[in-house]
């Protein structure tokens, strides 16, 4: 299945482009850049989740001048955060709806006298009843969002479920749940703003979409497009996290800039970062599902229900992707899914790599196992025998096109796990055991790049421009935040254009400089942004040769010789691209039907426990991973990409796990808010096999956030094969594994006695 | 409300070093503002991330948790002490080539610990590289890349080590 087109570039590992300035300690992240007479800003949030602001008292002992202070009094655009929806405050304006909801932004040149005054800030609330789970608001006994709590609501059908029940051999029903996670991203957010009555605003940043800060920017500000500059300062990890915050913040730092005079740098500490910025969305997806005899899927009906938090940032949107993952990779006849994120008043929970699918993908793919269980198939053949296949229609009635090739995945994971092996072997040793071990499955895809119409709307502009001084310079708001994006465009450009990986660099990310090809983020800039930087290469080439007189074969130097000539008769030599959407494609975003992506990564996940039954801890000692992303680009930063992916979705399921307090994070530390270390992950072992995907840069597909969606079930399906017991929500602690398994355990005694 | 300052020498990165500083003030915090050495980074400041190792007395210690006074007449190696004349550090090289550092900020106090753990021990089993480097958190490579750098880069490291010994007898 494996086609190989001959590249020079794209393939090859070639070293990360910005690797030596981070090995050296030369690359310059925000907390390590400053302005001259630069002020540090300080937040005062909000200490309840609800309620509404009857005074702020500012110590009178306070030299009070010293500072600049900002309120909602001082936006002198729209006081509104600009995502999907423009629900959310730039600063509390009368009324909170969360804890850790920025009120009052001050700031001064000592950050010492900062802290110390921020203490003297006393506000007055009038509290009002709120609401912290998916169930309380529901039951819309208190509205704390529009007119019913309801952030977004879909409703996909396909086929008859209703007419299915009653022929069914089997309906088997489960309910399960995720937590909240939080990116820990080992740089935490910040963000340097300047502003000049005459220039505007200038922010530099931690973030993943300069273009989203720039949005929010021009209406807080209410300037023109030119009059705001958003740069991407080296970004010290994101997973979605530095997608929509940085909007805020960069409105904090630049209104406390504008109040001041002077620069203000804010960067969060971590105990901040934790309490005020997103996290993923915790959910609860219900199944029903219909199969026959021989375990085919007959009619799946599926209510999935996300915890949108106080703001709607980004929930339509991951609602939307949760649900179009939430039947899995299985071809069925009827399926109805019925989805609604909920308003409760905790931090608004954003985007978070995987985007909603690693919610619905754990209901699904433990469900399987239940299912398997209650008709005492085989886990792995249950899914072989309802896996999508060319042809076949999804929920959306998207016709799967490209071929897939899951059975050639599940046999090849199969061979390198040696799982039927080892499932005997456990079988067999975990009776005399306090350890008991288990291996368990995940099934998935992850589909790339933007949901439905959603490419054709960005609508994205990107390419390349050569410098005087003899360089391809790459143009795109694309930003690199660890992923591999200044590396495999590099690739992608020398090889469309037939010149060295050197002799390319990356322009800054620059709202001044470079075009809008669209947010980092959906898997979508190898695969969409590639694309673009392909055909702009391709067509820098085609410009040359018509008014350059450049050969079909050249050299280094005749390149950019050529390049001097075109710029001689023609000015700047600049090569766009807009994305031009694969043909064939069809949505409707009214009945949600149609290719709801263009192309989807294939993957199956496996997992091999052991669970202490004295500690009740759990432990993943080996994990296999094998998919099919496209071309891959670079074989090391993919396989870092996907060890990565999987490192978070082990932590997802095992250590990570969010207390809230009257919706405030609790364990806001890395002292309590655990990720798995150097002596916590297994060998990851990551096998890739490719089919090019041809509207995909050099036929790649995305592949960022699919090796997040499988683990969590794989694990949790493992445990259950390690003890007998089946848990149905993450994160799974000791203290949430040890009432089951203790329980499970007296009860095997008792029937052994 | 400026905090009493006093005089503070050590040895950094081979050089020796004075700054004047309040004796509680973090040495992360003078090696970033006093000394703009920014490769040495805080990601948690309690002394859980290990993105600020730096190597004290060839110790590994997390900069965020050592106040300034204690680094009196110390010598002390940061990211940027290294690679020697523009050539990297074995350490570094393997990063670069096995895809050891991704967002690249947890990259400084890693090459720290994972230095630190190759001069201790040149030759260091999986299980010694996982405990050696359990202080420093990674969130975006999942470690595999990391601990097989360490790996590619114990062979040379270990090889120096030994011809340095050598040496010395």
């Amino acid at each position: 299945m494996t086609t190989k087109t001959t590249t020079r570039i794209v393939g090859a590992s070639v070293h990360r482009k910005e690797g030596v300035d981070k090995l050296l300690g030369r690359a310059r992240y925000i907390d390590d850049m400053e302005r001259e007479g630069m002020w540090y800003g300080t937040t005062i949030r909000s200490t309840i989740p609800r309620g509404t602001i009857l005074s702020i008292k500012f110590d009178e002992s306070i030299d009070w001048s010293e500072f600049a202070v900002v309120t909602a009094a001082d936006v002198p655009g729209e006081n509104r955060i600009q995502l999907i929806v423009a629900d959310q405050p730039c600063l509390a304006d009368g009324e909170v709806n969360h804890c850790d909801e920025a009120i009052v932004l001050l700031a001064h040149p000592d950050k010492h006298k900062l802290r110390k005054a921020a203490e003297g800030v006393r506000i007055e609330y009038e509290l009002l009843p709120a609401v912290f789970t998916i169930e309380e608001s529901e039951r819309q006994d208190q509205i704390v969002w529009g007119a019913e709590n309801l952030m977004k609501t879909f409703l996909l059908e396909k086929g008859d479920v209703d007419s299915v029940w009653a022929q069914a051999a089997h309906i088997i029903e489960g309910e399960y749940h995720t937590g909240a996670q939080e990116h820990l991203y080992i740089e935490n957010n910040g963000i340097i703003a300047e502003w000049d009555a005459e220039a505007g605003v200038t922010v530099w940043g931690s973030l993943q979409c300069p273009y989203y800060v720039h949005k929010t920017l021009i209406k807080v500000f209410h300037l023109p497009d030119e009059k705001v500059r958003v740069v991407q300062a080296e970004t010290g990890g994101a997973f979605g996290g530095k997608e929509d915050y940085p909007s805020t913040l960069a409105s904090h730092a630049a209104l406390l800039a504008m109040k001041s005079g002077h620069p203000v740098k804010m960067v969060y500490d971590r105990m901040e970062d934790l309490a005020a910025t997103t996290k993923r969305h915790p959910s609860r997806t219900r199944h029903r599902t219909a199969l026959d005899k021989d375990g085919k899927l007959l009619a799946m009906d599926i209510d999935f229900a996300t915890d949108g938090g106080a703001y709607a940032t980004l929930s339509s949107t991951v609602l939307s992707r949760g649900t179009l993952h939430a039947p899995g990779p299985y071809s069925c006849p009827n399926i109805r899914i019925r989805s609604n994120a909920w308003a409760t008043n905790t931090v608004p929970y954003g985007a978070f790599r995987g985007f909603g699918a690693p919610q619905s993908i754990f209901a699904i793919e433990r469900h399987m196992d239940e299912i398997a269980a209650t008709l005492s198939i085989d886990p792995v053949e249950l899914r072989r025998n309802n896996f999508l296949h060319q042809g076949d229609t999804t929920a959306t009635e998207q016709m799967m096109r490209e071929p897939i090739m899951m059975d050639q995945l599940l046999d090849r994971i199969l061979r390198e796990s040696d799982y039927y092996a080892r499932r005997e072997r456990f079988a067999k040793e975990n009776p005399n055991s306090s350890i008991k071990r288990g291996i368990g499955l995940a099934a998935f895809y992850h589909g790339s790049g933007f949901t439905g119409s959603g490419e054709r709307i960005l609508n994205s502009l990107a390419g390349m421009d050569v410098t005087p001084d003899g360089k391809v310079r790459v143009l795109v708001s694309n930003t690199e935040f660890g992923q591999g994006t200044n590396t495999v465009l590099t690739q992608v450009a020398a090889e469309a254009i037939g010149i060295d990986y050197d002799d390319i660099v990356m322009a800054a990310n620059d709202t001044a400089l470079v075009p809008n090809s669209g947010p980092t983020v959906a898997s979508r800039t190898v695969m969409v942004v590639g694309r673009l930087i392909e055909r702009a290469g391709k067509q820098l080439l085609s410009m040359l040769r018509e008014t350059a007189s450049l050969g079909e074969k050249f050299t280094r130097d005749e390149f950019f010789a050529a390049c001097e000539r075109y710029r001689a008769a023609k000015g700047e030599v600049v090569s766009l691209v807009r994305y031009e959407a694969p043909p064939g494609i069809f949505w409707d975003d009214q009945k949600y039907r149609g290719e709801a992506y263009p192309s989807y990564a294939w993957s199956i996940h496996m997992a091999q426990v052991a669970v202490d039954m004295v500690t009740f801890s759990a432990e993943v000692e080996e994990f296999w991973a094998v998919q099919e992303v496209g071309r891959v680009l670079n074989p090391v930063l993919a396989t870092g990409q996907i060890e990565g992916g999987i490192a978070q979705g082990i932590g997802y399921a095992l250590y990570e796990k969010v207390v809230l307090q009257n919706g405030h994070m609790a364990n806001n530390q890395m002292t309590n808010y655990i990720i798995p270390t150097a002596e916590d992950l297994p060998p990851i072992h990551v096998f890739f096999e490719e089919i090019p995907f041809q509207y995909g840069g050099y036929g790649a597909k995305g592949i960022g956030e699919l090796p997040h969606d499988g683990p969590a079930p794989a694990i949790v399906n493992a445990i259950k094969d390690a003890t007998g017991v089946s848990f149905h929500s993450i994160p799974l602690l000791p203290e949430e594994l040890f009432p089951a398994l203790a329980a499970h355990e007296a009860a095997t005694e008792q029937e052994v006695l | 409300m400026s905090a009493p300052v006093t005089t503070i020498k050590f040895k950094l990165n081979g050089n020796a070093c004075s700054v004047q500083a309040p004796p509680l003030k973090r040495l992360l915090d003078v090696l970033r503002e006093d000394l703009h050495l920014t490769g040495t980074k805080e990601g948690c400041g309690e002394g859980e991330c290990g993105s600020c190792s730096v190597r004290m007395n060839g110790e590994l210690v997390n900069s965020c948790l050592v106040p300034a006074l204690q680094a009196e007449g110390a010598e002390i190696q940061t990211v940027e002490g290294l690679a020697t004349d523009g050539t990297l550090h074995p350490i570094q090289q393997a990063f670069l080539e096995c895809g050891g550092a991704q967002c690249g900020i947890c990259t400084p106090g890693m090459l720290m610990a994972a230095a630190q753990l190759l001069e201790r021990n040149p030759h260091p089993t999986m299980a010694q590289i996982r405990e050696g480097l359990a202080g420093n958190l990674c969130r975006c490579t999942g470690f595999m890349r990391i601990f097989e750098s360490v790996l590619a880069a114990a062979t040379q490291v270990g090889d120096a080590e030994q011809g340095k010994a050598a040496n010395a007898r």
